[in-house]
């Protein structure tokens, strides 16, 4: 299987803090990819990394573009142009921008997709009018595939709890990733809302063809989603592999029960 | 409904605050004929005034919390405010213009030319409102340093003309893009901070605007200014005074719908949009793959662009500049006008501005009680309208089937 996003012995200290220690993780194309692993593994530490909003300071993240041999370094990067290379996030805490409009929050998305500068927007010629109503129409499409297109004009603030958060992988979609990361999607959902996740998650996969890679605590859900699951404690990797091997995994185990031992 | 509660509550008020103003507003010493006059009148006045007063103040914070509740259980819509409701009804909304735009263009031949050029003021201000609206109300970047860009368009204006004699007409397009370098000038230091933070550097950045201008004598004569300053000609005549100034009152009334038409178009693009993702959350905007710095410096360039232009403007009508007209208290009075009028919203700063500087215009004989009204002005405001005069309204859209898209 081709992989989408590579990550080698990646680490990040924070000055004597060792919150990731060599952590290796890979995504294959339409593959979803759970990343768990108790309170302050080190799992949004983890996404912070890939996304920009950290340098790590030691590793690689690696993407592979299409159309090229060679993958591509992305850390370092800025976040606005990991973003643009094709990696989009969700937050965990939501992020939305509540005194925007739906709509808008989604046309947020496709800003790093669009050109028009800013004589552009004030002589508002032909070529600027036609990438706006594009725009509008590719994120209301948007909003229709996550069913959202109810609320088009309400505050984003407005929403209710779950709809806000699929708002999140709304926006997050309109930037045209090819890789979808969602820092625990189902925090705080109940569980008719999570059975909608769970299958918006798998049509995603399935009908956009990105792949996905998720941190969450919810097991049921990351057991019925993921083709692979990571597993890290203490900023390293302690586990790997299919939902059934890490259900059986000790160490995994060990680290959410904790020793029997210390028991 | 008035409760026995609620008079209670308004008599304990009034109570406290005879108590409180004993001291001064009763016991009066003279000392020329060694007696204690005793006003016990003041008392009885201020314990009826804090009564109603407070009596008032607690029903509109009813009806405030009540209006919220019935909002929250979906009863009852927020209330509309009455401009909001003009907007979005066309047939109202066009007619409503029309007679703005025949009073605005009267209003010379109506009124004295005192009260004209009272109105050319406000207008400068209106246009400096909508400038700082970009970088406060749209991006968020709360700048208390406005009015150095003001105080760079209007010197440019001075000092060109006084080494170089160009003209009113030459300087504008340069003033605005002075203003917009010395924008990014500040943009660039400031790229990292938010809140507090960026408010006070700016804050210190308008002050050494004006320090310098103050105390580098060679360059900007110093605290005496430049006088003599040309008025702006019509196609190369001297006007007179009093033409001159209906000039200027045309040319902010064009200046103000040269700023409205590009702050409007901004604000439903792709820029404004990006501005105010910023505003909201500084971290997704980021993550969405909007350019952080881009944007900062984008917000910063095109505000202090329209205060670099309304500087020009104003040098050119005082005929005078000199430092003391660009103090941090400019800053704040334009501050306000945003704030007051309604962050994001161009209707809202220009009623914001039209409030806030003609009512001290008007209220000249109540001048003592100036900053107080304007101070209790600023706290009901914020108490029962946190959005301003007018509030902002986003853009909606309609689909129908195919994506169409209309503006409501």
């Amino acid at each position: 299987m081709e992989q989408v996003l590579k990550v080698q012995n990646l680490g990040m200290s924070f000055g004597g803090l060792r919150a990731l220690d060599a952590v290796d993780l890979d995504v294959g194309s339409n593959e979803i990819v759970a990343l768990i692993g108790p309170n302050g593994a080190g799992k949004t530490t983890f996404f912070n990394c890939i996304t920009g909003i950290y340098t790590p300071t030691e590793g690689d993240v690696l993407i592979s573009v299409k159309g090229k041999d060679k993958p591509k370094r992305i850390n370092g990067l800025k976040p606005n142009k990991v973003t643009e290379e094709g990696l989009a996030r969700t937050f965990q805490n939501i992020r939305l921008f509540p005194g925007m409009t739906v709509l808008e929050n989604v046309m947020i998305g496709r800003h790093c997709r669009m050109r028009s500068g800013v004589v552009g927007a004030v002589l508002r010629g032909k070529s600027t009018i036609r990438e706006e109503r594009a725009a509008v129409e590719y994120s209301y499409g948007i909003l229709e595939k996550i069913g959202l297109d109810p609320f088009v004009n309400e505050f984003a603030k407005n929403l209710p709890y779950g709809a806000q958060r699929r708002l999140e992988i709304a926006r997050a979609m309109a930037t045209e990733p090819f890789l979808l990361l969602l820092d625990e999607p189902a925090a705080g959902m109940n569980p008719n809302e999570t059975k909608e996740l769970d299958e918006l998650i798998k049509r995603i996969r399935d009908e956009e063809g990105i792949s996905i890679l998720l941190i969450e605590h919810d097991m049921k859900l990351v057991m019925s989603l993921s083709d692979r699951i990571f597993v890290v404690d203490y900023g390293r990797k302690i586990a790997e592999g299919t939902p059934e091997e890490i259900r059986n995994n000790p160490a995994v185990i060990n680290a959410y029960l904790g020793d029997e031992a210390d028991a | 409904m008035i409760t026995f509660g609620q008079i209670k509550k308004a008599v304990l008020v009034s109570i406290w605050f005879m108590f409180l103003t004993f001291p001064i507003m009763v016991i009066r010493v003279n000392p020329v004929e060694h007696i204690v006059e005793w006003r016990w009148k003041n008392m009885l006045l201020v314990g009826v005034g804090s009564f109603i007063l407070s009596f008032v103040w607690h029903y509109f914070i009813r009806r405030k919390e009540l209006g919220a509740q019935k909002a929250e259980l979906g009863e009852w819509a927020e209330a509309i405010p009455l401009a909001q409701r003009i907007r979005s009804k066309k047939t109202l909304y066009k007619p409503a213009l029309v007679a703005a735009g025949i009073f605005a263009l009267a209003f010379p031949f109506i009124f004295s030319l005192y009260q004209t050029n009272i109105m050319a003021s406000a207008l400068i201000y209106v246009m400096l409102g909508l400038g700082l609206n970009i970088v406060v109300g749209l991006a968020g970047l709360l700048d208390l340093g406005y009015v150095a860009f003001y105080a760079v368009g209007a010197y440019a204006y001075a000092l060109l003309n006084y080494h170089f004699g160009l003209s009113f007409w030459m300087v504008l397009p340069i003033g605005a893009a002075l203003g917009a370098t010395f924008g990014i000038l500040l943009g660039f230091p400031v790229l990292r901070l938010r809140g507090d933070y960026l408010a006070i550097v700016t804050l210190g950045f308008g002050e050494i605007i004006r320090i310098i201008l103050e105390n580098w004598n060679e360059f900007s004569f110093g605290p005496s200014g430049i006088a003599n300053i040309p008025r702006p000609s019509l196609f190369g005549i001297d006007l007179s005074v009093h033409n001159a100034t209906i000039y200027i009152y045309y040319i902010m009334i064009g200046l103000c719908l040269l700023t409205i038409f590009v702050v409007n178009r901004l604000q439903d693009s792709r820029i404004g949009r990006a501005w105010i993702a910023l505003r909201e959350d500084e971290t997704a905007c980021q993550a969405m793959g909007i350019d952080k710095t881009k944007t900062k410096l984008t917000a910063f360039a095109l505000g202090a662009m329209w205060a670099g232009m309304s500087g020009v403007v104003f040098a050119a009508k005082t005929t005078f500049v000199n430092p003391a007209s660009f103090t941090i208290w400019e800053s704040i009075i334009i501050l306000c006008i945003v704030v007051l009028g309604g962050m994001g919203s161009i209707l809202g700063v220009i009623a914001g501005a039209l409030v806030l500087i003609l009512m001290p215009e008007y209220l000249r004989a109540l001048s003592e009680f100036r900053m107080l009204a304007f101070g209790i002005l600023l706290v009901v405001m914020m108490v029962f309208r946190p959005g301003g005069l007018i509030p902002n309204v986003r853009r909606t859209y309609k689909f129908e089937g195919v994506a169409n898209d209309e503006k409501s």
